[in-house]
């Protein structure tokens, strides 16, 4: 009799479990290809979960590239921001719905939390195995990075001429900015997390309490601060994505990107399966398909975004996450410093 | 011979009697799962606090406390105060002339107004809310440009802010103001002219008449109008929810939404939501206090027709105020979506070169979350509307006709939801529902009680006006000849109160799709709907596939709306007052 893939996952699960007990020694799962057993598997249930805390148009359009690759498996994405739908998954999970397959967060230290709770499966697609550093995978192979980008400054080329720019942190405290700057809230993105965290470790709270005195215009997903500026309702940009920025310029807007002085915070975001995904088969697949180097091009290609797969190629004319100056990032301490991060920051911009 | 048949009629009445008993008692079961349940669940929430030691749950006043003591919640009830009191003022001051221009003059085109006035209701406020800062995001904004355009002032310089405080109050009476009219022309259109022309007959001027006649007589409507616009503007959470954030302050709903961020207090959510729940109460008692012992019963057995006042050229200044007031909730903003709908960047104007089919390829073809939104949407707002309608009917029957002992209580408990903010209801059913015995949260059936429960004190407030207006003669007299008062309500007074049972189905069906802040609470990826699926396209500004969809909404509704009132025999072009 073969062991069906229920058992498969049982025995995965059981793998969890010992390793928690002894966590000294990591237990990093063997390598598992795309076999087409696996390709049937996930036919057979035809759709899959993404909870997704991306941009709508990047994370659909990889959706699409993959029911292109694997027709007859439709892709549902559930897209909020990486704080708020951290809140969603605990009160789901909390009322035994079990809706997601796949999760993506910019914020990374949620996947530590997500790990310790015993909510994700441990699975290592080949291509990983192969190709991704150390840093970039879970020694569990719970979860490994799927895009890295970094949060940075902006401006509106109609309302600012590039030799006024702004070219740093400090440069924003101007008081001709006084007004003119937007900026996104840790509160919901996941992204402005991690870097409210580099930027305070780096520069210290007093930044955010000048910043405050600027009159800043707060939104929430660090996607709109680049919408805004092509707008022309703000003149720059205190935070947000920069492969935003870079996508909007390429569709001609009048937005320029630039990476401050003191350095760019650095928005590492991983993908993991859940361990009670109702839909599995198509959850590995999706997911050995977002790290395989087909996958993260496409994202690389229509977003601008870097992979940790070193065979993904940037589109040339594109800067390169080497040649930007990067603050560190830090996910243990961002989930040990998330709560007093959000409380400062509200008691800071009132909001 | 002749005992027996007397007996026999006793019997037959004492047994139809009986059988409405059930019933009632039926309903007040119903409404106090409905609302005792979560309010229960919110007040022991918000008088306990968990203990990080020992896990249990033990009494404590911290959250009261905090809440009075803190800026950090005074701030946000002083704003919400001072949001609710100028919008329902703003609201009645439009309304009031707008309603008597529609009900009681010559006014042409008086459908059309109502039309878009129902447009104007349809809108949902976020969606409002979105599409005023397309026009009047101070940068930005379309109108603003314009402005610039015109004067020639300065890129920096602006003509409307929506993103403050005064921004704020204008959006939420633009999308409250609908209430207000809605009432107040319906009451004047009740109010025949018998009465007015005994004043004119015994020597009253046209101002006499107004002042001790038709102002006396749409006072109630007022009052109720005023107090549901306050009370809109102060649980009101989807234009904050848009605005207040850019705006950098909060209001009580949005506060109480940030309160769910990691790491979530329900506790103090509880708790902030409380002093609006006692506000409202207070409010209440002070209407019903206004408003005494006056009867105004004017639809009788028998009634006339109003007679229509000749604007002359008053038509002119008329026209041009109702003009303008219609363009700022309907015209403009659904020029803005249209707008935002077919261009690259929302708050360029679509010209021939840059006019993009993306935004609609993207909501209809690439969205994964559109179908499944659209469909659980109309199929919640037409299951809460059927439902809603039946019971607010029939408890608005048992409480206008005082039918049962505990009516009072009755009333109290079919109002008592409007003091809870969606938000916060949403919790309460959140923490009711997601423990046995019934475990709902995940499924469409939490919302359905949600949108019961949210949409039951307006529709309860329009019935039993209604029926307050329907003199009891005629159903005394069914009675008399024998009817059980279910029988009497079927057959006399529902066909008599039709186009109101019509229109609150309609409304109840319009509020569930505008329906945001209970729904963010409680949906999950696969009882999503359209509200909520709108709303986290804004989180990340993706405007255009908002305004794609806002305009699919509201055309779906209105298709809903005009083939309801179509339904043969139950139509809304039938006058009440000719029955």
């Amino acid at each position: 009799m073969r062991p069906s893939r229920r058992d498969v996952l049982t025995g995965s699960a059981a793998a969890v479990i010992s390793a928690a007990a002894t966590p000294s020694r990591a237990q990093s799962p063997a390598a598992e290809a795309v076999t087409p057993a696996l390709i049937e598997a996930a036919r057979k249930e035809g759709k899959v979960t993404w909870y997704a805390a991306m941009d709508l148009p990047v994370s659909e359009r990889v959706a699409r590239a993959f029911e292109a690759k694997y027709p007859g498996i439709a892709v549902r994405i559930e897209r909020t921001g990486s704080e708020r739908q951290f809140v969603r998954l605990a009160q789901e999970y909390g009322s035994n719905i079990r809706v997601a397959d796949v999760i993506n967060a910019s914020d990374a230290a949620h996947f530590i939390v997500w790990k310790r709770s015993g909510w994700l499966a441990p699975y290592l697609p080949d291509e990983v195995a192969k190709f991704y550093p150390a840093e970039h995978r879970d020694p569990d192979g719970q979860y490994f990075t799927s895009r890295i980008y970094v949060s940075s400054l902006g401006y509106n080329t109609n309302l600012v001429k590039p030799e006024d720019a702004p070219k740093s942190f400090a440069d924003l405290l101007d008081p001709k900015w006084m007004g003119k700057i937007v900026k996104a809230h840790p509160g919901y993105s996941g992204t402005i997390m991690t870097a409210t965290y580099q930027i305070a470790r780096e520069l210290g709270w007093e930044y955010f309490e000048k910043l405050a005195r600027q009159k800043v215009m707060q939104v929430q997903s660090s996607v709109d601060p680049p919408k805004k500026l092509a707008a022309g309702e703000r003149a720059v940009m205190a935070d947000g994505n920069d492969f935003t920025l870079i996508q909007l310029k390429e569709q001609g807007q009048p937005v320029e990107t630039v990476y401050p002085a003191e350095g760019s915070p650095l928005i590492v975001c991983p993908n993991a399966v859940l361990k009670a995904a109702p839909n599995p088969n198509a959850a590995r697949l999706f997911q050995s398909y977002l790290l395989s180097r087909e996958g993260a091009q496409v994202l690389c290609d229509f977003a601008a975004q870097q992979s940790a797969h070193p065979q993904v190629t940037a589109k040339p004319g594109r800067r390169k996450l080497a040649d930007i100056k990067v603050m560190k990032d830090d996910p243990a301490a961002v989930e040990a410093e998330a709560e007093q991060i959000k409380k400062r920051y509200v008691s800071i911009f009132k909001v | 011979m002749t005992i027996a048949v007397p007996a026999e009629l006793a019997d037959r009445r004492t047994f139809k009697f009986d059988m409405t008993w059930p019933v009632m008692f039926g309903f007040m079961a119903v409404l106090c799962v409905l609302i005792v349940l979560p309010i229960s669940w919110l007040v022991y929430y918000s008088l306990t606090a968990v203990d990080p030691v020992t896990q249990a749950r033990s009494f404590t006043l911290d959250q009261f406390r905090t809440l009075f003591s803190d800026p950090e919640f005074v701030d946000p009830l002083i704003t919400t105060v001072i949001i609710a009191v100028s919008s329902s003022i703003a609201c009645c001051v439009i309304a009031a002339p707008m309603g008597w221009l529609v009900a009681r003059t010559d006014m042409p085109m008086t459908r059309t107004i109502r039309a878009l006035v129902t447009a104007s209701f349809v809108t949902p406020p976020f969606l409002g809310a979105v599409a005023w800062e397309i026009l009047a995001a101070p940068n930005s904004g379309l109108l603003n440009k314009l402005f610039r355009l015109v004067t020639g002032a300065p890129q920096d310089e602006h003509l409307l802010n929506i993103y403050s405080l005064p921004g704020l109050i204008f959006v939420i009476a633009c999308y409250t103001f609908p209430y207000v009219f809605v009432l107040i022309a319906n009451a004047l259109d009740r109010i025949p002219s018998d009465l007015e022309d005994a004043s004119a007959m015994l020597g009253g001027t046209a101002w006499d008449t107004a002042r001790r006649i038709t102002v006396p007589l749409a006072l109630p409507a007022l009052l109720a109008g005023a107090l549901i616009a306050f009370l809109q503007a102060m649980i009101l959470f989807g234009s904050p929810a848009i605005l207040a954030l850019p705006a950098g302050f909060h209001t009580m709903t949005t506060k109480i939404w940030s309160l769910f961020q990691y790491p979530p207090k329900p506790e103090l959510a509880a708790a902030a939501s409380l002093p609006l729940l006692v506000l409202t109460v207070i409010l209440l008692r002070g209407q019903a206090m206004i408003l005494g012992r006056k009867g105004y019963t004017v639809v009788g057995g028998k009634g006339a027709e109003p007679r229509l006042i000749k604007l002359g050229w008053w038509l002119v200044p008329a026209a041009l105020f109702v003009t303008i007031v219609l363009m700022l909730p309907v015209f403009l903003p659904y020029f803005a979506l249209f707008n935002a709908a077919f261009s690259p960047i929302a708050t360029t104007l679509v010209t021939p070169f840059n006019a993009t089919m993306h935004n609609i390829y993207f909501t209809f073809f690439e969205l994964s979350s559109t179908k499944v939104a659209l469909k659980n949407t109309f199929l919640l707002g037409a299951m809460s509307a059927t439902i809603g309608t039946l019971l607010a009917l029939v408890i608005s029957y048992l409480t206008a006709r005082q039918a049962v002992r505990g009516h009072r209580v009755l009333a109290f408990l079919a109002t008592a939801p409007i003091a809870i903010p969606g938000i916060v209801l949403g919790v309460g059913l959140f923490l009711s529902y997601t423990r046995p015995p019934l475990v709902l949260y995940g499924t469409l059936w939490i919302l359905l009680i949600a949108y019961i429960t949210i949409e039951l004190p307006a529709a309860y407030q329009q019935l039993q006006s209604a029926f307050k207006s329907v003199h009891p003669e005629l159903e005394e007299a069914s009675r008399m000849l024998g009817a059980s008062r279910l029988r009497a309500l079927r057959d006399v007074t529902a066909p008599l109160l039709r186009t109101s049972v019509l229109a609150t189905w309609c409304f109840i069906f319009v509020s569930t799709i505008r329906e945001l802040s209970a729904a963010v609470m409680l949906f999950t990826s696969e009882t999503k709907v359209v509200s909520v699926l709108i709303f986290d396209l804004k989180e990340s500004g993706d405007l255009g596939a908002i305004s794609v969809l806002g305009i699919s909404m509201l055309v779906l509704t209105f298709i809903v709306v005009v083939g309801v009132s179509r339904i043969p025999g139950f139509g809304a072009g039938t006058r009440l007052r000719n029955t």
